[in-house]
């Protein structure tokens, strides 16, 4: 079985700082692949690289036939890959069902429709979407005034709006109670599940990542140390030298041996 | 519905203020930019009134007294059109006068054209008023931008100076001035020619950087339309520069009393200018407008005070002559009507309707720290016109 | 020209960018700190100029020449900080812009003020002592006080790099710059340092104004002239960048410097007046630049203000908005027959109208869409210039002049907008100003084809419209058709895409939204609905010239749709018909209506600064209860 999405030597720089350093990894279809690393290892920037927000310096992401780099994200979101990001983006003078309503609003390519009311726009869909996400009972509120939590899992339906092949998640738990993370982790493995999708997947929480995810890849300094279940990655060394160098740890890693 | 049709009715009677009953006093509806151009507008206003309370103390016009109402048109000629409408509808005024700015005078003659309706232009320098975008419903008071520069081409053609600078602010009155001053002064002295061109934006003139230029391009004599604040800047760096030594000057209104004043101890020497000098003057017409003028406002007339001054009484003039105010009377009053001004006999012209009031050209001379004109003249406005054939050319039939 | 005489131009060109140095870098710090689009700086400055010469003129004498010109800075100060403390500080809070509004109507406070205070004549001081005399330098005469103007501008520029760099004080300010919020994390006493930043900043806008004392008179046209000019060199800078606007005061007054220098040039049997450049030099310079480098010479990009007031959800119109904007219609519909009377009453709506048509088109981009657009004027005057010249060069009938107009502003708005959308902020707002300052340039000087400074005559309509009446009931259908069909895009999907891209670009661009597309077309929206405004304007009074694309036509715009209320879809209809009628009235109540009008406006400011439509719509919801309503 070829993978979903196969990442190649994927390169990115910032001045003197190498942020991505020649990565390679691969995901399948149905799998929770989580990326963690330290802060500062280069976790965001391969999102926005493969999502085409930001241009790569070398490397190929391909997708189905098709090598992502180069593309805007625009036409990535074309080819199937959703996501969300590590600050949540989402519309703060929509409502929360209007927000999902311009997703797929989007994806039907109406957004230059000039005349014919938005208000009423696959509603049922939108609201299906928010249901998804355990959002339906917030459905005309406005967006401004949701708590954290709530605003991470509404970018979770606009990503889902056009059925991605592949949902880039960055941190989308972060700000989040112990109980919530795991409930979303649940919904989401649920959704990959119901989808056949795949997710990639950020985390700092090493409790959400070892419980949820099927396959772990680490990043530090913008290489790729490590990578494999997380029973082998919780007992590998380079790992733990990499969290412990940095001061930061994996946080509740209760049993390790020290 | 009664409750809302009240109000409305309320609402009207608040913006409208409907005019005093009877149209007893005769009403002369005045237009101009007061804040924009306070400097010559604020003289001008005074001319008026005194005008007007010298007529009504006479007994008012045709046995009727006269009322002015005055409105500001903010600079900008679209104001100005609804001022006048306001002026027409609301305040029933029998006749349009006013206008500084060309564009608003050439939209207010436009206006007068469209509605039928009387319009003295006062104050509006361009030809255009006159001749290209002239109509039967306007008439113009003062000497015009080509009256006014006629009249120094031969005072510039004596100089017999070959190598000549201009520098004018950038927009129509300053263009057709130049435009009409090499016309002239080539018809007069063809083997001149125009060394150097600046025209610095109205308001911004970069004075260290034209005056240079000018003075670089090394020329025999430099025709001057800059006025204002432009006026003074350029004349104290000219002076700095040295750009005025063994160069003669002939400069355009600078000899008025708006201009030539602020310059205070930067005023020129023997620059050859149009202008006022209200000092110097000894006859009777202006020595009565002159003791009339200091006892009312205890300040000395400018041009605008004689301008506005003029306006009003050329109005009542025109008034009496056509027995009334209506619109095509006073056009046909007005058509070679002769008045009497502080400068002297004047007529509105027939072809054009232009008025021959004409202007002093002389020398300036820095008198103890204070711009004065010496060795001038009356110009007779009549005589600096061109051809009737010209003219009727100029002007759409 | 020889090689001296472009040396001295370009000596010529130093001067003045030490004097344009002295304000803009005052509004540099302004800005940098506090946000404020101050417009009321070259109202500073003029007063400094002013002030400077009542100063020498009565107490030279006494103290000296010097002293008595520099006091005019540090009393300026003090009038900087009492603006802000008593003004400024109470809106901080509003909407973006707001301030805008109050500094606008400070601008018109002023120049009445000082029109009372100084009169009407341009007051010209004397000489500087000791420096009032020329040297010689490559064989010409250079005034000896440029010389000090040259060496003053390094020396401020280098003080305030010190004051910036080495004090306590400098590194807040820095702070503030680049981050508001971090600023308020350090734990600086954010009222202090703000006003202390609007001190400093006013005091070298009255600095700047005094040193001019020497080279020119005080006039009161100075604030308008001025203060367009510090904001071209600030944005060029960079916003909040001293050395950048010293570099871009540099680069402008040596272009100017050079385009006066090179005079007319021939060639090819073409005479080319470069010299006449000079109208717009500093917006071509400002166009280029922005287009190159869209953060200005040595600005940065700005970290995405995520502190932008909250806006509601837009609620569609319930059954009672609909029945009242319906009866709102009938009863201006019948207002022909209601004023019968009143003749001028239709005369002024169609004003009102054409001015509430405008600012709606305004409020469009700039409040949905969040493009900030400070020349929205050129798209009016597109409107008004296309119809004019379909009636009059092309023969065209007036009906259809009227009809092509929005077309002319569309395409205007289409070349624009392509280059302004990649923009963002003020650097934006100052790109579309420098395009309507541009167009108005050319439209100026094209005698043969625009009718340059005099515009056009002759450009009324057909003769069933001629009648006022009738005319009026022609605008209120298109007005009102406008109104309507502006307000049904904000609720169709493209509506909700400019909000979208305004809230985030991120996520726009990350659910396959084309931001940069959605905010063009946005932009050609607006631009041919002000040009349906424009075109009215022109038939509506015969004649147009220049000015309707001017400045003050945009600013007036920008003032209409902050008074209503940016985030409320009534407000800028609201806004306009006040606006424009408090002009009308104030200005024949009396003399002094330019004050009279600036404190209306300051007053309605404080009161309503959510505008007027804004503050209703919060009382409204205050007695309905509805914290998370929408907006109307
Ligand atoms: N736009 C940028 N310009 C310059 N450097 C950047 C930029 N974005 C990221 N970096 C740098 O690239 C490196 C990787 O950053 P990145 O945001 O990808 O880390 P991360 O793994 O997502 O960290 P975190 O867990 O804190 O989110 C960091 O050193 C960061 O400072
Ligand atoms: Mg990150």
């Amino acid at each position: 079985m070829t993978a979903l999405l196969q990442v190649r030597g994927l390169q990115r720089r910032f001045g003197g700082n190498l942020a991505v350093d020649g990565i390679d990894f691969h995901i399948d279809q149905g799998e929770l692949l989580a990326m963690i690393g330290p802060n500062g290892a280069g976790k965001s920037t391969t999102f926005n690289l493969l999502n085409g927000q930001l241009r790569a310096d070398g490397g190929t992401a391909w997708l189905g036939g098709r090598d992502l780099i180069g593309l805007r994200p625009r036409e990535i979101w074309k080819q199937g890959v959703g996501r969300t990001f590590q600050i949540a983006e989402t519309f703060a003078s929509l409502s929360v069902v209007e927000n999902v309503q311009m997703a797929l609003l989007s994806a039907a390519g109406r957004v230059f429709d000039l005349w014919r009311a938005a208000r009423d726009f696959q509603r049922e869909q939108a609201l299906g979407l928010l249901r998804d996400v355990g959002m339906q009972g917030q459905a005309e509120r406005p967006c401004s005034v949701l708590a954290y939590g709530d605003v991470k899992r509404l970018e979770l339906a606009i990503a889902l709006a056009n059925r991605p092949r592949l949902l880039l998640m960055d941190e989308p738990t972060a700000g989040m109670a112990s109980a919530e993370r795991h409930e979303l982790m649940v919904l989401t493995r649920r959704l990959v599940a119901e989808r056949g999708m795949a997710v990639l997947f950020t985390e700092h929480s090493m409790d959400v990542v070892f419980a949820h995810a099927d396959r772990v890849i680490v990043l530090a300094r913008g290489r790729l140390i490590a990578t494999g279940r997380p029973a082998e990655i919780r007992e590998h060394p380079a790992v733990q030298e990499a969290y412990f160098g940095t001061g930061l740890s994996f946080e509740k890693r209760r049993g390790a041996p020290q | 519905m009664l409750r809302p049709l009240h109000a409305t009715a309320v609402l009207l009677a608040l913006i409208a203020l409907p005019s005093a009953q009877a149209q007893v006093p005769i009403k002369i509806g005045e237009i101009n930019s007061y804040k924009v151009q306070p400097a010559f507008l604020e003289p001008y206003r005074k001319g008026m009134d005194l005008a007007v309370e010298e007529i009504n103390a006479a007994g008012g016009v045709n046995g009727r007294k006269v009322q002015l109402l005055t409105r500001d048109d903010n600079g900008n000629p679209g104001d100005a059109v609804r001022a006048a409408e306001e002026l027409i509808s609301n305040e029933r005024v029998d006749v349009l006068m006013g206008g500084f700015l060309s564009n608003i005078g050439l939209a207010l003659a436009d206006f007068a054209k469209q509605k039928k309706f009387f319009y003295l232009a006062s104050e509006p320098l361009t030809d255009k008023i006159v001749w290209g975008s002239g109509n039967r419903y306007t008439f113009r008071l003062r000497p015009s931008t080509y009256m006014q520069t006629a009249m120094l081409v031969p005072e510039a053609a004596k100089l017999k100076k070959k190598r000549w600078a201009v520098v004018y602010p950038n927009y129509e009155y300053g263009q057709s001035a130049v435009n009409t001053f090499r016309q002239l002064l080539k018809a007069a002295q063809p083997e001149v020619e125009f060394v150097a061109e600046q025209a610095p934006p109205l308001g911004k003139l970069d004075a260290g950087s034209v005056v240079q230029a000018l003075a670089d391009a090394k020329p025999d004599a430099i025709f001057n339309v800059l006025f204002g604040a432009d006026l003074a800047k350029f004349v104290r760096e000219g002076n700095t520069r040295g750009l005025f030594q063994g160069r003669e000057v002939v400069s355009l209104l600078t000899g008025e009393p708006e201009y030539l004043d602020p310059l205070k101890d930067e005023a020129p020497n023997g620059w050859i200018v149009t202008g006022y000098p209200w000092y110097g003057l000894q006859t009777p017409e202006h020595k009565a407008f002159l003791t009339a003028y200091q006892g009312r406002y205890k300040d000395y007339p400018r041009v605008g005070s004689v301008v506005g001054y003029t306006a009003i009484k050329a109005l009542a003039a025109g008034m009496i002559r056509a027995k009334g105010a209506e619109t095509e009377k006073l056009v046909a009053a007005f058509s070679g009507l002769e008045l009497m001004t502080p400068f002297g006999r004047a007529s509105f012209r027939v072809q054009d309707h232009q008025s021959t009031m004409g202007a002093f050209v002389g020398k300036t001379r820095n008198d103890n720290g204070r711009g004065i004109m010496v060795d001038y003249r009356y110009l007779d406005g009549a005589r600096f016109q061109p051809s009737d054939e010209d003219v009727s050319r100029l002007r759409p039939q | 020209m020889t090689p001296s005489a472009v040396l001295v131009q370009l000596l010529n060109g130093l001067a003045s960018a030490s004097s344009l140095f002295f304000v803009a870098a005052g509004l540099s710090l302004i800005f940098g700190v506090t946000r404020i689009i101050n417009f009321a700086h070259g109202s500073f400055y003029m007063l400094g100029l002013y002030l400077a010469y009542s100063l020498v003129d009565r107490f030279s004498a006494h103290i000296g020449f010097w002293p008595a010109l520099l006091l005019a800075g540090p009393m300026l100060g003090l009038l900087g900080a009492l603006v802000e403390a008593l003004l400024l500080r109470r809106v901080y809070h509003a909407p973006e812009l707001l301030q805008l509004l109050a500094t606008f109507a400070l601008v018109l406070v002023i120049k009445d003020a000082t029109l009372w205070c100084w009169g009407a004549e341009d007051l010209l001081g004397p000489r500087a002592p000791g420096l009032g005399g020329a040297i010689d330098l490559l064989g010409r005469r250079f005034p000896a006080y440029d010389l000090l103007l040259i060496a003053l501008g390094p020396v401020l520029l280098g003080l305030l790099t010190l004051l910036l760099r080495r004090t306590r004080w400098g590194t807040l300010v820095r702070a503030a710059t680049q981050d508001r919020e971090m600023a308020g994390a350090l734990g600086v006493n954010q009222a202090w340092l703000f006003t202390s930043v609007f001190a400093l900043g006013t005091m070298l806008a009255g600095l700047g104004g005094a040193l001019q004392l020497p080279r020119e008179p005080a006039s009161l046209s100075l604030d308008l002239s001025s203060v367009g000019d510090a904001f071209v060199v600030v944005v060029v800078g960079g916003l909040g960048s001293v050395p950048g606007a010293f570099l871009a005061a540099l680069l402008i007054s040596e272009v100017k410097a050079l385009c006066v220098a090179l005079g007319t040039l021939h060639g090819f049997g073409l005479a080319l007046p470069v010299s006449k450049l000079t109208l717009v030099a500093e917006f071509l310079v400002m166009a280029v630049v922005l287009v190159a480098r869209p953060w200005g010479l040595m600005g940065k990009a700005p970290s995405s203000s995520r502190h932008r007031a909250l806006e509601a959800p837009l609620q569609p119109s319930g059954p009672g908005l609909r029945a009242s904007a319906v009866v709102v219609f009938l009863l201006l519909a019948s207002l022909p027959w209601l004023s019968a009377g009143a003749p001028y009453v239709t005369v002024l709506a169609v004003d009102l109208l054409v001015a509430a048509l405008f600012a709606a088109s305004l409020h469009f981009i700039m409040g949905p869409a969040g493009l900030h657009s400070f020349g929205h004027a050129a798209y009016f005057g597109l409107g008004a210039y296309g119809a004019a010249l379909l009636v009059l060069k092309a023969g065209w009938p007036m009906e259809a002049a009227l009809v092509a107009a929005p077309l002319a502003a569309a395409l205007g708005a289409m070349l624009l907008g392509w280059f302004a959308v990649r923009l963002s902020g003020v650097y934006l707002a100052m790109l579309t100003l420098a395009f309507a300052q541009i167009v108005w340039g050319i439209t100026f000087q094209w005698d043969g084809f625009t009718g340059g400074s005099n515009g056009l005559t002759g450009v009324w309509p057909a003769a069933w419209l001629a009648d006022k009446q009738v005319y009026f009931l022609l605008t209120l259908s298109a007005a009102a058709g406008g109104a309507w069909g502006l307000r049904r895009v904000l609720f169709s999907p493209f509506g909700y895409a400019m909000r979208a891209g305004r809230d985030s670009a991120l996520r726009c661009e990350a659910i396959g939204i084309n931001v940069l597309r959605v905010q063009w077309l946005a932009f050609v929206i607006a631009g041919g609905v002000a040009g349906i405004a424009g075109g009215l304007f022109a038939f509506s009074k015969g004649s147009i010239s220049p000015d309707v694309m001017g400045v003050g036509r945009s600013v007036d715009a920008l003032v209409m749709v902050l008074l209503g209320g940016v985030q409320t879809l009534s407000g800028p209809l609201v806004g306009a018909v006040v606006f424009t009628w408090l002009q009308d009235t104030v200005a024949r109540s009396t003399d002094y209506w330019r004050a009279l009008l600036g404190g209306v406006i300051l007053l309605l400011v404080l009161a309503f600064p959510m505008g007027m439509v804004g503050f209703l719509r919060d009382a409204v919801w205050q007695l309905r209860g509805r914290p998370g309503g929408g907006a109307r």
